[in-house]
């Protein structure tokens, strides 16, 4: 196996920010991707929440870029903040995409990858030695806890699908 | 890869088309793409001295969606195509994306003395255990006992294994990797790309649209619980024994790769022009 290691290290308040960038830059990119899939496969819907979820985690990067103020923290992240075997905490799965989706399910998909990014911070708060490291990564925590909570109100508005969603009268798959 | 320029700047994005993937949503296949641009950047090659190379297939969509140069070949004949051009052309980096029916079907043939021939290139196979583009035929790696209405009570048949195939064969360097993890993937691609030789590498690819069963794939992969070795003999106790989901670099040898000297009068295609005048 390669010698990469599952997480990047986190020496100091530069690399926090770097890798904290990174993680919302890949989900930007995980959303826009899926946003694409389902303007392939016509699910304008799922387009509109995609791009949402995108946009949002754009913003979300853009905030960390200016707390990081003349440190180049996007050319740090390219350096430091690689995630080894897995996808970085907030990347949409998207083995578990389908093309008859609902917002129900971007949510979900959504959801999983802020708590992933809560319990990666909330591990930082307890294992940094540095105080400034520590600090930030409070303050992370405490954004990714609020995004959490956005999500789970979000899906008051979109309630879990019938068992029926993925019934399709018309599948691409004629094997029956 | 050999005399290739390297860039430390580079990004994933800077290897990605314009062109809009399009596989089923669910598919692998978006993240062995993510994999090569993953690794493209890793190594910091200039798009322009990559050529990746496919035949036909849903993988073999893949050159359209890269920035390098791409070359959507023929049903089976991707190996042939990028062994000529790399004979030709040994500055380039010549990448080759294959599917299990494209690959150790129809290209089988191919395969064999790809690996024997040991040409300074890697083989990607995104292996989904079935003929996803002409809707879920069986394939040389499908289960005997897979069961469709293609195929009814499964083909009885054993299925092919590629990397004890390729071992045998002469490959310089095996791997096997899942697509779900593209970040480590990218990481054994980056290895095999620099690795002089024939380096093969096996990606599981879920097809979620004909084999929904292989979303689990995801709790059935493991890393390999031993080392890579170069022991040949090692290796093919090891890949016998495999129960094919072991993950990472199995195999990596010390072949010196297969480069015959072409001059530049070799190549002169006016002369072969003549050869062909009616």
């Amino acid at each position: 196996m390669s010698k990469a290691p599952d997480q990047p290290k986190v020496a100091g308040l530069n690399d926090l920010l770097a890798v904290a960038y990174q993680i919302e830059i890949d989900a930007v990119e995980r959303y826009n991707l899926l946003a694409d899939q389902m303007e392939t496969h016509n699910n304008p819907e799922l387009v509109r929440v995609f791009r949402d979820l995108a946009r949002a985690e754009g913003i979300h990067g853009e905030e960390i870029r200016r707390l990081a103020g003349d440190f180049d923290v996007a050319a740090h992240a390219r350096k430091i903040a690689r995630f080894g075997r897995a996808d970085s905490p907030e990347e949409a799965a998207l083995s578990d995409a389908h093309y008859l989706m609902t917002p129900w399910h971007a949510l979900q998909l959504s959801l999983a990858g802020e708590k992933r990014a809560l319990a990666y911070f909330t591990s930082i708060v307890g294992t940094a030695k540095d105080a400034k490291v520590k600090a930030m990564a409070a303050e992370l925590v405490e954004e990714e806890a609020e995004h959490v909570n956005l999500v789970y109100r979000l899906l008051r508005r979109y309630p879990a699908p019938t068992e029926s969603w993925a019934e399709d009268m018309d599948p691409p798959v004629s094997q029956e | 890869m050999s005399g290739v320029a390297t860039r430390s700047t580079a990004k994933p994005a800077d290897y990605k088309s314009d062109v809009n993937a399009i596989w089923c949503p669910g598919c692998g296949d978006y993240h062995v793409l993510m994999s090569f641009t993953r690794a493209f950047a890793q190594l910091g090659l200039p798009p322009e001295q990559i050529v990746v190379v496919s035949g036909i297939g849903c993988s073999s969509r893949i050159p359209a969606y890269t920035n390098c140069y791409g070359f959507h070949g023929v049903h089976g004949r991707s190996l042939a195509l990028a062994a000529g051009l790399k004979v030709t052309r040994p500055d380039l980096t010549v990448v080759v994306a294959s599917g299990d029916g494209d690959g150790y079907s129809i290209g089988g043939n191919h395969f064999l003395h790809a690996c024997r021939r040991n040409i300074d290139m890697t083989y990607v196979v995104m292996d989904n255990h079935i003929y996803g583009m002409t809707k879920g035929q069986p394939s040389p790696t499908t289960e005997p006992e897979f069961d469709t209405a293609l195929a009814p009570g499964g083909t009885g048949v054993r299925p092919f294994h590629p990397l004890v195939v390729a071992l045998a064969s002469g490959a310089n360097f095996i791997a096997r990797c899942f697509s779900g993890e593209p970040n480590e993937t990218a990481n054994v691609l980056a290895e095999g790309i620099g690795h002089p030789g024939f380096s093969f590498i096996e990606i599981l690819s879920p097809c979620v649209t004909f084999r929904p069963d292989e979303r689990a794939w995801k709790e059935r992969v493991h890393p390999a619980p031993v080392a890579e070795t170069s022991d040949q003999g090692k290796a093919a106790r090891r890949l016998m024994t495999d129960d094919g989901f072991n993950l990472g670099i199995l195999y990596r040898g010390n072949r010196a790769p297969f480069q015959p000297a072409v001059s530049k009068s070799d190549i002169d295609l006016s002369e072969l022009e003549k050869d062909f005048e009616l």
